[in-house]
């Protein structure tokens, strides 16, 4: 039971990873009607947000430790942030440490600013060009991206620790009447867990409840219409873009105390992200959160022991396999609509 | 002539000529020059060049007539390796058997994955298929490893028992794989001046393939089979109306393709007898369509253009080092030398990425059409402005790296 | 081109007809399988000599493929009489004098494995077919070794692993023209256990997770083999995919297991990943069994020590060299590659740049660039002086038998480079096995290929 209850928690933590990203896919295809293979990579970007917040943090002068000497024998140089000097050593410290949630504040502006330059810059010439053309074009910016981040970074995951108060894990198990150590699960998954369904339900509330949501959700209906009634919706589709952008990124700057970031992991989540998509149904916002956080427990299920002695390989192949039953079985996915990316 | 009009006959010729005479084409700069780098008329390039074009052509049957984007259709070709790979294991080096097996097992792989994939269209029947080829590499590459080798790859090995053949030669290496005797390694080198030109059996041998199979391609592209294909690109509805039930030609179409790529991986392991699970890898999948509308979508020619470019980047581009560099602009002064250096060296070498994914954006952003419709705005300027100048010349770049 | 026709008729014969007037063939470029006259494929003629540095380029392998160019060109250059000459002087063979291979300048090619077997052959086949390479080098993962090792074999060139550490490299795929210097599975097992169960005790419950390709499941094997000798228990192994980014869902279940050490056979970024996600749920400061959990990393490389960042503190791993060794070779690398590029050399520049001086110096010794010579060289040759200590590159296989470190990750790191400490260094008597070892079962060397 407890094994089962754990593997629950994984995949609502693996889940939230997914939903997040393929919510954005969903934004950007649902208000704009683009396929967008680029969206994993601003998921990539927003993880090296953070680690760009985390060197320019630790900009460091050298100064030499006479007692002490480097590989080849000479005297070691120390780096020493300049960020000592200006908070003193403690705060500074302070401040580096909690480098990721400051991040976070950092990438809102930067990834809409992003979304905004490549809406603008690239996607809204492909409004009405064919969907092979979309996602090869957006392939294309895909590449060039993580080959920019590449040449920077390095092909090495750099490691982006969160900071000290949330390493560590916590005893769930103990709260909800388990053993003790049955069921541990590391304070900053939680932490995921809870920002995304923030991020969701953000989402969710201005599509819902503001008079902005009102207009891109008509726009998403019948855009024409919305045109003839004299709202200006292209420029509402822009900052959609935008917002979908900082969705993505906010789910890399977050993704990346769990998993060093490197300059591939876009392309490692986009063919997963597709097929979250596609399973909750093209254009559904409802659908692409269900599917998410669907795939995700299957996933963390068929990856317990006992599940892959069963069946060989089986979480090798789960998603997919899940993916093709819920194609044959539904046709549009879980919630998808009728017409949507079928011919 | 072969049932074809005269202006497929011409590109019939044409695509002959070209790969015939590959081996100069490819092979413009003379041994020891600068610019020697770029050559690529070396055997395996051009076997390659060729092979995927195959892989192409036949992926192009499926998209560019009935516009079902196919995102598994590497897993054919990697099946259809296996079961060459394993033909030379078994039974013999010859390399018929294994291109006739793989093109069987292949189709076989495709009519199953064909027949409920196209169950859904647009980008649900996408997904399956790259669900279905996901899966495929997945195992192959773990749980399957007795049967493909997994990481490794599926390779021969001197205990194989090949019935009709050896084991193993006399001096205790594994036997070569041939074409009745004539040995796909074989090449004949021809030195005029300081050019050198390779002449390679196996070569040939998939030059020969890929003619027939770009035939085949024109042929099914002129046929009434071709015909109703489009029919299901315009509007299945409309066909549907008329009585007749577009599922039997998509499928048709579909198992069509997957035999192409089949015969694609059974002349590669005939090159090189090894088959590796990346190939099915869905990357592998994306390249075929890249190479489809980069080359031009829907066209005869443009998927062998769009096969040999980005194989020309994968395999030229990317064995440029800074020495090399440093060599080319070695006739600048010393300050200027290295400026270029530094800015030629990002997209180079271990860049080679950055190059092809600025060149998709590129082609897509102005020439929708892909490489075919660059050539035909080229044709059209050099019409236009009469017939003084010869286009031959730009015909041939726009070709040299399709070959 | 119109003399081309005249030809026409000869192409697609073999080329048995060299020599036939207009058609003569050349040595330089292209002449892989053809006969040339002096007997092997690609014979170097005039004043240089070509050398293939395959080595991944793109993919997640990318910085260790940078790191081993490094060490190749370092390498050309100490073979060239260029720079301070680096192992050079410390090998215990001296025939090589700084002017280049046999009075021959050394040159090279590079080019891009991506990781993957099929690009690192075609990326080999160009080298030999085109650039006309004697020996290809390189590489960062078993898969691509072994394939490019069968390419060499059957075109008859030498091959030179670079980091490959499945058993099967020298095991079921051994081939007679391909060596490595590499340590492997085994190695890291038999090297492991000793230093496991003086720190750990020898009453331990190990739980595994394995990568789901080759290289786990020899390295699982060997490790499993190696700690049940000394008396523990093998609660559970489970497979990974290599696709695998969040290990949550596999590491979560281990603390329930009765396990109180976890094996991580997980190598580049499934390791960084796997180990990061450890820590994450608290493993290294759990307690089980009434002891501390632990956990191991049986192969470490500098590299992945850095993705990790601190999640590496304290844990035991196995590695083929480290920049700190004090002997002399490994003192006069680590300065000359250190002069040179600013940061020390990482274990799998070591093995590339051993390679090509032990590759020049069987040529050298041999008297000849023949692959046959070479190999015959090669076999059965004891040297020392390049780390490691006195080496063996044995006959029956083409393994070299040196050596082992026990690392552990460290506390106080002094800078990005210096994450790794040396708890042990293994002797070789510790790590030889018999080459019919049931882990290296299966496959056989075969004959040389001189090709042609």
């Amino acid at each position: 039971m407890d094994a089962i209850i754990l593997q629950i928690l994984n995949g609502l933590d693996k889940g939230s990873a997914y939903a997040l990203i393929a919510l954005g896919l969903t934004l950007i295809f649902g208000t704009l009607g683009v396929v967008n293979f680029a969206h994993g990579a601003l998921f990539m970007i927003g993880a090296f947000v953070a680690v760009t917040v985390s060197r320019l943090l630790t900009l460091s002068h050298q100064v030499i430790d006479e007692t002490r000497t480097d590989f080849l024998g000479n005297p070691l140089k120390v780096d020493v942030p300049y960020i000592y000097g200006w908070f003193g050593e403690s705060t500074g410290a302070a401040i580096i440490d909690w480098a990721v949630p400051i991040s976070i504040l950092i990438a809102i502006p930067v990834m809409i600013l992003i979304g905004v330059i490549m809406e603008r810059g690239l996607i809204k010439h492909f409004y009405k060009r064919p969907h092979a053309d979309q996602i090869l074009v957006t392939f294309g910016l895909a590449i060039v991206l993580q080959e920019i981040i590449k040449y920077f970074y390095g092909a090495n995951p750099i490691p982006t620790p969160a900071p000290q108060a949330f390493v560590g894990s916590f005893d769930f198990g103990a709260l909800i009447g388990f053993d003790a150590n049955s069921i541990i699960y590391p304070y900053w998954r939680l932490v995921y867990f809870g920002f995304s369904m923030v991020i969701i339900t953000a989402v969710f509330a201005f599509l819902q409840f503001t008079t902005f949501g009102m207009v891109v959700r008509a726009g998403m209906a019948d855009r024409e219409t919305v045109g003839l009634l004299g709202i200006n919706i292209d420029k509402r589709f822009t900052i959609m873009f935008g917002i979908a952008a900082a969705v993505a990124g906010l789910a890399g700057v977050m993704y990346t105390p769990i998993n060093s970031p490197n300059y591939h992991m876009g392309m490692d989540f986009l063919v997963l992200s597709f097929v979250v998509v596609v399973v909750g149904g093209m254009g559904s916002l409802p659908g692409a959160v269900a599917a998410g956080f669907l795939l995700g427990i299957l996933e963390s299920f068929a990856s317990m022991g006992a599940v892959i002695d069963l069946i060989p390989g089986i979480n090798q192949v789960i998603i997919y396999l899940v993916a093709i039953v819920i194609l044959l079985t539904r046709p549009r996915g879980l919630m998808g609509r009728k017409g949507v990316m079928e011919e | 002539m072969l049932g074809l009009n005269k202006k497929d006959m011409n590109l019939l010729l044409l695509v002959a000529g070209l790969v015939i005479f590959a081996p100069f084409i490819l092979n413009p700069f003379p041994e020891g020059s600068e610019l020697a780098q770029f050559n690529a008329g070396y055997p395996d390039l051009m076997q390659r060049f060729v092979i995927f074009g195959i892989f192409a052509i036949g992926f192009n049957i499926l998209f560019g007539l009935t516009g079902y984007l196919s995102f598994g259709h590497a897993a054919f070709l990697g099946v259809g390796s296996y079961a060459g790979v394993w033909m030379m294991k078994l039974l013999t080096m010859n390399v018929v058997p294994a291109i006739m097996i793989s093109v069987v097992v292949a189709g076989l792989f495709s009519l199953l994955i064909g027949y409920i994939s196209l169950r859904r269209s647009g980008i649900y029947f996408s997904i399956l298929t790259l669900a279905f080829a996901q899966m495929s590499f997945a195992l192959a590459y773990s749980v399957l490893t007795p049967l493909t080798g997994g990481e490794t790859g599926l390779q021969l090995s001197l205990n194989d028992p090949r019935v009709l053949g050896i084991s193993a030669t006399e001096t205790g290496s594994i036997p070569v794989t041939h074409f009745f005797g004539l040995e796909m390694r074989d090449s004949f080198e021809l030195a005029l001046g300081s050019w050198l030109f390779t002449f390679n059996a196996g070569y040939y041998l998939c030059a020969a393939v890929m003619l027939i199979a770009f035939y085949l391609s024109i042929r099914i592209f002129r046929s009434p089979f071709g015909m109703m294909l489009r029919a299901v690109k315009s509007n299945q509805q409309r066909m549907k109306y008329t009585g007749l039930n577009p599922k039997p030609y998509t499928l048709a179409a579909f198992v069509i393709s997957g035999m192409y790529a089949g015969l694609a991986g059974g002349l590669m392991v005939s090159m090189d007898p090894l088959a590796g699970a990346e190939r099915m890898f869905w990357t592998a999948s994306g390249e075929v369509v890249l190479m489809a509308i980069l080359g031009g979508a829907g066209t005869l020619i443009g998927p062998v253009l769009g096969a040999g470019l980005i194989k020309y980047m994968e395999n030229i581009l990317s064995k440029i080092n800074s020495t090399i560099l440093h060599e080319w602009f070695a006739f600048m002064p010393d300050g200027i030398e290295d400026v270029m250096v530094t800015l030629v060296y990002p997209f180079i070498g271990k860049g080679w990425h950055l190059t092809l994914g600025i060149m998709f954006m590129l082609v897509v952003i102005f020439l929708p059409g892909g490489l075919v419709e660059g050539g035909q705005r080229i044709a059209r300027l050099f019409r236009r402005r009469g017939a003084k100048t010869d286009d031959s010349g730009a015909e041939q770049s726009q070709n040299t790296p399709a070959e | 081109m119109s003399k081309s026709t005249l030809t026409r008729r000869g192409l697609l014969k073999t080329s048995a007809v060299a020599g036939a007037g207009l058609a003569t063939p050349t040595v330089f470029g292209g002449a892989a399988w053809s006969a040339g006259h002096t007997g092997f494929t690609n014979a170097p003629e005039g004043s240089t000599v070509t050398l293939g540095f395959n080595v991944p380029q793109t993919g997640p392998y990318a910085d260790e493929g940078a790191d081993e160019l490094r060490a190749y060109e370092l390498a050309v250059e100490h073979l060239n009489g260029d720079g301070d000459g680096g192992m050079l002087p410390t090998f215990s063979s001296k025939v090589l004098d700084g002017t280049g291979i046999m009075g021959k300048k050394v040159e090279y090619v590079t080019g891009d494995t991506q990781t993957k077997s099929d690009a690192a052959r075609a990326s080999a086949r160009s080298m030999i077919e085109k650039d006309g390479a004697i020996m290809i080098t390189g590489g960062s993962s078993s898969g691509v070794a072994v394939a490019v090792q069968a390419l060499c074999q059957e075109a008859g060139v030498i091959f030179m692993a670079g980091l490959t550490h499945s058993n099967d490299t020298t095991g079921k795929d051994k081939k007679a023209n391909g060596f490595r210097h590499f340590f492997n599975s085994y190695m890291s097992g038999a090297a492991l256990a000793p230093v496991l169960a003086a720190n750990y005790g020898t009453d331990r419950k190990a739980y595994h997770l394995t990568a789901d390709y080759n290289w786990g499941y020899t390295t699982e094997q060997a490790i499993k083999e190696s700690t049940e000798a000394i008396g523990w228990e093998t609660v559970n192994t489970v497979l990974t995919p290599l696709t695998q980014t969040d290990f949550s869902s596999y590491i979560a279940p281990v603390l329930q297991s009765g396990a109180d050490v976890l094996v991580l056979n997980h190598y580049g970024g499934n390791m960084v990943n796997s180990l990061t996600n450890a820590v994450q749920f608290g493993l290294r400061e759990a307690q089980a069994n009434g002891k501390n959990f632990e956990i191991v990393v049986p192969l470490y490389s500098r590299l992945m020590a850095k993705g990790a960042g601190a999640n590496v503190k304290g844990i035991f791993g196995s590695t083929n060299w480290h920049w700190s060794l004090p002997d002399e070779g490994s003192q006069a690398f680590t300065r000359s590659f250190g002069t040179k590029y600013g940061f020390p050399p990482s274990q799998a520049a070591h093995t590339c740049y051993v390679q090509t001086l032990l590759y020049a110096d069987a040529v050298q010794r041999a008297g000849s660039f023949n692959p046959c010579a070479v190999v015959e060289a090669l076999e059965g040759f004891e040297f020392d002086g390049l780390g490691n200590g006195p080496t063996l590159y044995r006959a029956e296989d083409h393994q070299c038998f040196k050596d082992v470190l026990v690392v552990k990750g460290k506390e106080n790191p002094t800078s990005e480079f210096d994450l790794l400490e040396i708890v042990e260094i293994t002797p070789v008597e510790q790590v030889t096995y018999a080459p019919d070892h049931p882990q290296f079962a299966g496959g056989a060397l075969g004959t040389c290929n001189p090709g042609a």
